[in-house]
């Protein structure tokens, strides 16, 4: 069977699901961020196979700039969320969100 | 069918199912709960992913994908791990009730995302459609110059509030 949009749309599709299930399931903050990436990975996944696929030629390439301005913006959430995990860490020593119940530092 | 796979279909079912094997593996490692394997794995998941990009014609973000993630943020995760002490966290248990409420409710929405590609049209014609670093570039530097500039402000942003939030005394 040829593989056309569909297969990776799919692929994209259970990829988002796993990140889901990491975001809901686990309860380490820096595993739950990692599972946030996959989802964030899964969307650029799906725009970049739209991209290939899409039906106006010229402005084909629309969706690979939005995948190019995606990883910027998850590189700089990525990096503001880890400093917030780190400042968190040192107040409570913990990463773990059944520690972190209060809104009060 | 089997005969008509050429080998970009071949590279895909591959690339396909170690991306998906590998972030599973981030989330659900059944042999370790440390965050440093699912820090490994999602290297893997994002350089078979890369893979995936380059079957597209995304060259520039194939490469682009490996650089800054699996090179700038995932170095980053994997310093964090290092800086925060976290060895206690493996022994907790996952509660059965958050086990099947998180199942019911990722299944769901799969079972509405898979429903809606499988039930929508497939496009007409796959026209080729190029990534190169080179077409990608002038539409960077022409059509969405301003979005450019104001997502190199939003870097700027980041770094100064990263400067603020890891000083010593955080009010």
């Amino acid at each position: 069977m040829h593989v056309g949009l569909q297969h990776y749309l799919v692929v994209s599709a259970i990829l988002f699901a796993t990140g889901l299930l990491g975001v809901i399931m686990r309860r380490n903050l820096l595993v739950m961020y990692m599972s946030l990436e996959l989802m964030l990975n899964s969307a650029n996944l799906a725009l970049v196979s739209f991209s290939r696929f899409s039906p106006d030629a010229p402005n084909g390439l629309d969706g690979q700039v939005l995948v190019f301005f995606i990883i910027t913006v998850a590189a700089a959430e990525v990096s503001v969320g880890l400093a917030l995990i780190v400042a968190l860490f040192r107040k409570r020593q913990s990463a773990h969100v059944e520690d972190l119940t209060s809104m009060k530092l | 069918m089997i005969n008509h796979m050429g080998l970009p279909d071949i590279l895909f079912y591959v690339f396909a199912a170690l991306t998906l094997f590998c972030g599973l593996l981030v989330v659900a490692n059944p042999f370790s709960r440390s965050p440093v394997t699912s820090a490994m794995f999602l290297v893997l998941t994002i350089i078979s992913m890369s893979g995936l990009f380059v079957l597209l014609h995304a060259f520039f973000l194939g490469i682009v994908q490996i650089i800054v993630y699996a090179g700038a943020v995932m170095v980053l995760f994997v310093f964090v791990i290092m800086l925060l002490d976290l060895k206690e966290e493996d022994r907790r248990r996952i509660k059965s009730f958050g086990l099947v409420a998180g199942l019911l409710s990722v299944g769901a929405i799969l079972a509405i995302f898979l429903n809606s590609i499988i039930s929508a049209a497939p496009p007409a014609s796959a026209p080729a459609v190029e990534g190169d670093t080179h077409a990608l570039g002038l539409l960077l530097y022409t059509k969405y110059t301003l979005p450019f500039e104001v997502i190199s402000v939003l870097l700027l942003v980041a770094m100064i509030g990263v400067i603020t939030l890891s000083k010593k005394d955080l009010k």
